[in-house]
């Protein structure tokens, strides 16, 4: 559905992407994560044609938008950072509008209005002009305005800034919604927005993809190592001391004060060596209160690919 | 073209429901309406006095020319208050929309970057073809009352119109070439107060170059229109300009694109 290849693009001699290739199907839902300034907003940009790239070829919808731009644009529906709304307008008014000048006209329109108001729960503020909606309201309208024309594709950037966690939550049920019959692009610099709602995530930084898989393998598998965190009532440097001796044990750190304290442990994955863990604890006469894994999370590997130290993978 | 018809839809309601449209009409028509009453009060009063010397001296009344006196000034005074008004109308054309990030909507829409220029452009001509014929209502009054010429009312509103139209296309291409309102609606008054007055700088330069700054000049141009002249070299000239104008304007908002 949207190919990407050796995309690359140069603000004067700032390279804002550099050579990026991706595929995605019809029918997923991907994240595009990233820091601020990684090329995300450049990217989505380049693939709903409203800036053509220095180099690389992007194809939309089996159209490739530098030869057949129309033909994209009519399969597309985009909402940019910030929604492109006319606050002088109704909503209605608007998202009229926008269906007029995306093709649509008399009772197909009216038809989709309907659809689009009741779709994104923005029917109640219908008459309402949009410099009186609230921020959550224009982020609704905005994203009403990219699916008014029934598209192929949905790229969103950014859909949740700004918005209160309720909201948050509202937005990202209707793009998993939105996802069962669509193919979504969004991005995001927030990460639990990418496990709530993709199936796939590509990481970008400085222009360049850096890691590309689900959220799941990302979180898991990566690193080839476990992580557990136990709780343990006991005096803290024998603990310590006791845990580290164990085999497979790579890396033990404490957290908290008092005499009940946290320890994380890095494991080997194999061999399981958490049965020993707990037993070295409980033969030592501490009391064992908890004990979790806990895989590295997201925000950990984001960390670490998007910071110079990070591991390359 | 009817994406360009969409546009325009668009652009003249958000002139009308925002105060732009009515605060620049009022003012012109208060200002332009001031200039009415003083040229008929200064007309009514010379004419008196002509009747009166005439009387004393057993003389034929003297013919007083109305489209001359009253008609002729009224449109050149209103050609100068269109120049302070008119970049008020042009100036959100295009940086407004870049500004609020509208122009992301209208650019991944499938629609071309003619049609968006070309609907701009006539969104804002309406406006100022709205606040021109308001004026009529004054000229009417003098048809009412006495029996000027038809013919310089109607050029002088052509001349008008046109000379409209090259202010605007002049203010679209400003105003599409900054995110900056204030500096769009400078940037087309200052262009038009050059091109208005660089006349006078001809008779202080060569014949031949005098010659060309003398073509530039748009006052030079719409004195014709005044005085009930429509020449066809005078026709070209605003249009040519506007057109020429517009086209500058389309590589502006293309090259917006290709910069970023």
């Amino acid at each position: 559905m949207i190919d990407v290849k050796n995309l690359s693009k140069n603000y004067g001699s700032f390279e804002a992407v550099k050579d990026v290739s991706f595929f995605i199907d019809k029918g997923e839902v991907v994240g595009f994560l990233g820091p601020n300034a990684a090329g995300k907003t450049t990217t989505m940009r380049i693939l709903t044609c409203y800036m053509p790239a220095t180099q690389g070829s992007v194809s939309v919808a089996g159209f490739d938008v530098f030869d057949n731009p129309m033909s994209v644009k009519k399969r597309v529906g985009y909402l940019p950072e910030h929604p492109p709304l006319y606050p002088e307008m109704t909503v209605e008014s608007y998202l009229s509008f926008v269906g007029k000048i995306k093709g649509l006209s008399g009772k197909i329109l009216k038809m989709k209005l309907d659809k689009v108001l009741e779709r994104t729960s923005t029917a109640e503020v219908r008459s309402n002009l949009i410099a009186n909606l609230s921020k959550g309201f224009k982020q609704r309208v905005g994203l009403a305005q990219a699916l008014i024309h029934d598209p192929e594709v949905l790229v969103l950037d950014e859909p949740t800034v700004g918005l209160d966690p309720k909201q948050i939550i509202e937005v990202r049920e209707l793009i998993k919604e939105l996802g069962e019959d669509h193919t979504i692009i969004l991005s995001t610099h927030i990460l639990p927005e990418v496990s709530a709602t993709c199936g796939r995530v590509i990481i970008i930084n400085k222009g360049k993809i850096v890691a590309e898989d689900t959220p799941e393998n990302l979180t898991s598998g990566l690193q080839g190592q476990e992580r557990i965190e136990i709780e343990v009532d006991g005096p803290s440097k024998k603990v310590l001391a006791a845990l580290s001796k164990i085999k497979g044990v790579l890396k033990v750190s404490e957290d908290g004060d008092g005499s009940i304290k946290r320890y994380k442990i890095e494991l080997e994955k194999e061999p399981d060596v958490r049965k020993a863990v707990a037993a070295s604890v409980v033969n030592n006469g501490w009391g064992l209160l908890e004990m979790k894994s806990s895989g590295l999370s997201l925000e950990e590997i984001f960390l670490q690919l998007t910071t110079d130290e990070g591991v390359e993978v | 073209m009817r994406n360009s018809y969409h546009i325009y839809m668009r652009e003249l309601r958000s002139y009308f429901v925002s105060p732009i449209a009515y605060v620049v009409i009022a003012l012109f028509l208060a200002i332009s309406g001031i200039f009415f009453y003083l040229l008929l009060q200064s007309f009514i009063q010379m004419s008196f006095r002509m009747m009166m010397q005439a009387q004393q001296f057993q003389m034929q009344v003297p013919a007083m020319n109305i489209n001359q006196m009253v008609i002729r000034s009224l449109f050149l005074n209103m050609s100068i208050i269109t120049l302070f008004m008119l970049p008020m109308i042009t100036m959100k054309l295009f940086s407004e929309e870049k500004r609020s990030g509208t122009i992301e909507l209208l650019f991944t829409s499938p629609i071309t970057n003619w049609e968006i220029v070309i609907g701009k452009f006539f969104a804002a001509l309406t406006v100022y073809i709205a606040m021109i014929l308001g004026t009529v209502s004054y000229v009417s009054v003098l048809f009412i009352y006495g029996n000027p010429e038809l013919m310089p009312v109607i050029s002088g509103y052509l001349g008008l119109i046109l000379m409209g139209a090259m202010t605007v296309a002049i203010g679209g291409l400003i105003s599409a070439l900054t995110e900056n309102q204030i500096i769009a609606a400078v940037g087309c008054f200052g262009t038009m107060m050059i091109l208005w007055f660089v006349g006078f700088a001809s008779g202080f330069v060569g014949p031949e170059l005098g010659a060309i700054i003398k073509y530039l000049s748009v006052m030079e141009h719409f004195t014709d229109f005044a005085k009930g002249v429509i020449d066809s070299s005078h026709m070209v000239f605003y249009l040519s300009f506007a057109f020429f104008s517009l086209f500058l304007t389309y590589q502006a908002v293309e090259s917006a694109k290709w910069r970023g």
